[in-house]
Formats: C-alpha cells, sequence, structure tokens
C-alpha cells in the first residue's frame, strides 16, 4: 500500500472510482467540488466505465441516481449548500424508496447571506430524510468512508442511502497524505451489487407509488427499525474495513483518551483533529481531558456514547450547526442520551465555526474555560463582539 | 398481506387504487347538449372518462376523483357537477 499526497476530494474521487459505480450524476456549477471534477476526468479518459450524466441541477443531479438505482446500478453523487438543499426533496424519496444511494456531503454554509465556507448546517439540515449519515475526521476517513459506505448501503437488511460527510475546505481543499485503495482491493472488500428489487421490462414493479394512511405509516416504521439495525451493520463494516486494510478510524464512535477523562468534548467532523492536538497538550499538563468523535450521526447511536461517557463528569459539545430557535442541535441529543439514567454529567454547548469562522486552538481552550464555569445553555463561541454591538 | 421494501408494488398500482372514493362533488354527464368535442376526455387527469359513441360520453366513477376539470372544460355545459352525499 501506498501513501500519496493528495488533494481531498480528489482522494475521495479516486476511492469512488474504484467502488465501480455504474452512474454518477452531479451539476457541475458552485457550489461543487473537485471530488466531480475529477471524476467527469476518470471517465473522459476512459479510465473508469461509469456513466456520467451532467445535469442542470442538483434536484435532477439526485434524480438521476435516484432513477438509475432503482435499475439495479450502484450510483454516486455529490454536492454541498445550496446544491444540498436543492436535492432534499428528492433525498427523502431516495431514502423512502430504499435505494442504496451513496453521496457525499460536502459540509458548507447555507444561505442567506451568501456564504460556502465550511460549516454542517446543510447535513444536519437533513437528518431527518432517512439516509445514514457519517461524518468524516481527516481525509483518510474520508476516502476510506465511501468504500464502507457502499457495503453499509447495499446490505440486504438495510438498503438505505448513505451519505459521507466532510468539512468543505477543511478537508476536501487540503492536501494531506492518503493511502489510496486499489481496484484489486475494493473489490476484494466490495461485492457487486445485486437488489433483490429493480426496475426490469421482464418483471414489472412500481416503485414510489402513492400509499394511504392504510401503509404509509409502516414504511416509516420500516425505515426506523431498519436504521436501528444499521447501527451493527455500520460498526462490523468499519471492523471488516480494519482487518482488510488495517486502518480503524472508528465504527458508530471513536473516542481518544476518554477512558479515565473527567471531561470529554464531544465533536463530529475535521474539528476532532484539532482538539486531539488539545488533549494531548492538557494531558501533559496533567488535565484529565479526552474527545469522543460522533461518526454515524444518523443512525444516533445512544448506547454507545453512554457507555463511553456514563463515567465523566463533564462534556462539552461543539458543533457547527444551530437549530435556529433552538440552539444546538447535537448538544440536546446527547443530553437525551443521559435522560432518565442514574448520573447524569453536566453537560454544556458550544456552537461555533459556522460559515468558516477559524475553530483555533484559543477557540478550543475557550470551550474549556467555560465548561468549567457553572452548567449552561448552549453559547456561542468565537463571535466578534464588535459586530453584535458588544462594545 | 406483507408490505414489501419501500413499498414496491407490482405494476398497475394505479388500477388497484380505486381514487373514486375521494370524490365530494360527482359529475353527471348529461349527453344532451353534447357536440362531441372530447375536451372532457382530453383535460380529465384520472383518463377515466370514455367516449361511448359519438357525442356521447361516460365517466368511470371508480376513479373519478370528482375535480370537476371535465365540467369546467365541457364546450357545451353539457356536464354537471352535484354534491355527492355518502
Amino acid at each position: 500500500m501506498s501513501t500519496t499526497f493528495i488533494e481531498g476530494s480528489v482522494a475521495v474521487a479516486k476511492t469512488v472510482s474504484v467502488c465501480r459505480p455504474h452512474v454518477i450524476s452531479a451539476y457541475p456549477i458552485t457550489p461543487q467540488t473537485h471530488i466531480i471534477e475529477h471524476l467527469s476526468e476518470l471517465v473522459a479518459n476512459g479510465e473508469i466505465k461509469s456513466e456520467y450524466v451532467n445535469v442542470e441541477s442538483e434536484h435532477s443531479a439526485a434524480s438521476v441516481v435516484l432513477g438509475a438505482s432503482a435499475t439495479g446500478a450502484r450510483t454516486y453523487t455529490a454536492t454541498t449548500s445550496q446544491g444540498f438543499l436543492l436535492m432534499i426533496e428528492v433525498l427523502f424519496n431516495i431514502a423512502g424508496m430504499r435505494l442504496p444511494v451513496v453521496m457525499t456531503c460536502v459540509n458548507r454554509a447555507v444561505s442567506a447571506p451568501i456564504n460556502i465556507w465550511n460549516d454542517q448546517q446543510d447535513s444536519m439540515t437533513a437528518r431527518d430524510s432517512g439516509w445514514i449519515q457519517l461524518y468524516a475526521e481527516d481525509n483518510q476517513e474520508a476516502s476510506d468512508m465511501h468504500l464502507q459506505a457502499f457495503k453499509i448501503a447495499e446490505n440486504k437488511d438495510i438498503m438505505l442511502p448513505v451519505m459521507v460527510c466532510m468539512d468543505g475546505f477543511v478537508l476536501t481543499h487540503s492536501f494531506d497524505p492518503v493511502e489510496l485503495i486499489s481496484q484489486e482491493q475494493a473489490d476484494k472488500f466490495l461485492p457487486p451489487f445485486k437488489p433483490e428489487y429493480y426496475l426490469t421490462p421482464k418483471n414489472p414493479l412500481s416503485m414510489g407509488t402513492m400509499v394511504g394512511p392504510e401503509a404509509y405509516m409502516e414504511t416509516r416504521y420500516f425505515i426506523e427499525k431498519t436504521m436501528r439495525a444499521s447501527l451493527q451493520v455500520i460498526s462490523d463494516v468499519a471492523t471488516d474495513f480494519h482487518n482488510q486494510f488495517g486502518r480503524f478510524q472508528g465504527g458508530l464512535i471513536d473516542t481518544y483518551k476518554v477512558e479515565d477523562a473527567t471531561l470529554v468534548l464531544v465533536a463530529m467532523g475535521s474539528i476532532i483533529g484539532t482538539i486531539k492536538d488539545i488533549v494531548d497538550d492538557l494531558r501533559a499538563k496533567g488535565q484529565k481531558v479526552g474527545v469522543l468523535k460522533v461518526r454515524s450521526y444518523r443512525p444516533f447511536p445512544k448506547d454507545e456514547i453512554y457507555k463511553a461517557l456514563n463515567h465523566v463528569k463533564e462534556i462539552a459539545v461543539v458543533e457547527k450547526a444551530v437549530s435556529l430557535g433552538y440552539g444546538g442541535i447535537l448538544v440536546n441529543e446527547i443530553k437525551s442520551v443521559f435522560y432518565g439514567k442514574p448520573k447524569t454529567p453536566k453537560i454544556n454547548g458550544f456552537i461555533l465555526g459556522l460559515g468558516g469562522r477559524d475553530v483555533t486552538v484559543d477557540t478550543i481552550h475557550q470551550v474549556i474555560k467555560e465548561t468549567a464555569k457553572a452548567a449552561s445553555e448552549e453559547k456561542f463561541v468565537g463571535l466578534n463582539e464588535a459586530l453584535i454591538g458588544g462594545k | 398481506m406483507r408490505l414489501d421494501l419501500g413499498a414496491i408494488a407490482k405494476a398497475g398500482t394505479s388500477k388497484a387504487n380505486q381514487t373514486g372514493s375521494w370524490r365530494n362533488y360527482k359529475p353527471i354527464f348529461h349527453q344532451v347538449k353534447c357536440i362531441g368535442c372530447g375536451l372532457c376526455k382530453i383535460y380529465c387527469p384520472e383518463g377515466c372518462v370514455t367516449m361511448i359513441e359519438k357525442k356521447k360520453y361516460t365517466v368511470d366513477y371508480t376513479y373519478c376523483k370528482g375535480c370537476g376539470i371535465c365540467a369546467e372544460e365541457c364546450s357545451s355545459s353539457d356536464i354537471e357537477m352535484i354534491v355527492e352525499e355518502k
């Protein structure tokens, strides 16, 4: 296995290419990333045999992969920010029709005001769509996650779409050493896609038909039940990956120095790397700090999180998203993990890094400082006081 | 009955789904002033209007949702919508 110094987007494109997708569809204009650009190059150069469909919008891109997936093709798309929002209607349909599409959501802010810098407000908006959502910490994980994503999605007991979320710019536009997956290795890990149901003139079927009050609720029940079942599958696929490739970036969650920690920071995505550095610094000074990465956000691994954190005194949840009119999203889900349990740690929530605001070592130190104070509501961290009339 | 994955069904579900039960207003084809223009048949969104003979059209109440488009489009005002009491 060789390590290549490569841009995050290109690494993801190369991994997707060895997954042998039959159909790739995307809208190639802003907001978009090099993932799609590189895949189109690979197709144009004849290096991969996928059908590449250029469309007039993200709504159409999602519709093309929906249709193609229904015929039994392995399909892939990628988008980000506003483009992602335009896809949302179709995303619900893809999940409802139980089509194992894999897409990358490059996490970026949404308008208005126009801003396509990194945060996670786009994908968080679709958290109830029935898609499995996995969040990558670094480019190696983002790249590896796509191979795992197809295996999870196409598992005959799951048959749900999987969204790989990776931070825009911080990961997609950064160059990192990445161990790329060869065609041979990918073929060994990922069996060909053979769905039980697919559209063919030989056996006419209707997908996404009208279902009245007599059966709609059951379709929702099945997706919820399958989401619960996918907790085990996501975990197993990460283990399979570890066995074949020797790399393990966590299954449902990953922990770093949590076992004996009194304070644990909880987060998703690339921010985990920054926090790990701070954990190391604070550990060297004798502070018992750790970090928990939520890798699978949907399904939400309540039991695993409880098991990992039930000994902890203080939790600080940092997130790059906000539910306007409510506050932090992840923090409230973490709080719900402890509902009705005998011991509840102090849980603080911090909203930061919106619209590409840098999350620096100082920002995280501020989070830790605030956590030491009394339990409080969720707070925005890193606000420019001059802009909000603070001075 | 078993619900298949994603409510995937054998083709032809639009026949099984008898949308006539949704109806509040019922079109009455009087077949008196009809000039045989066929607009009712063309515009019916359910495709449930058929021609019996020239200047004589009828509607399949099993699927007619009572939208009233046929009555609205009828060039001779020969279709009447009446409240359907059940």
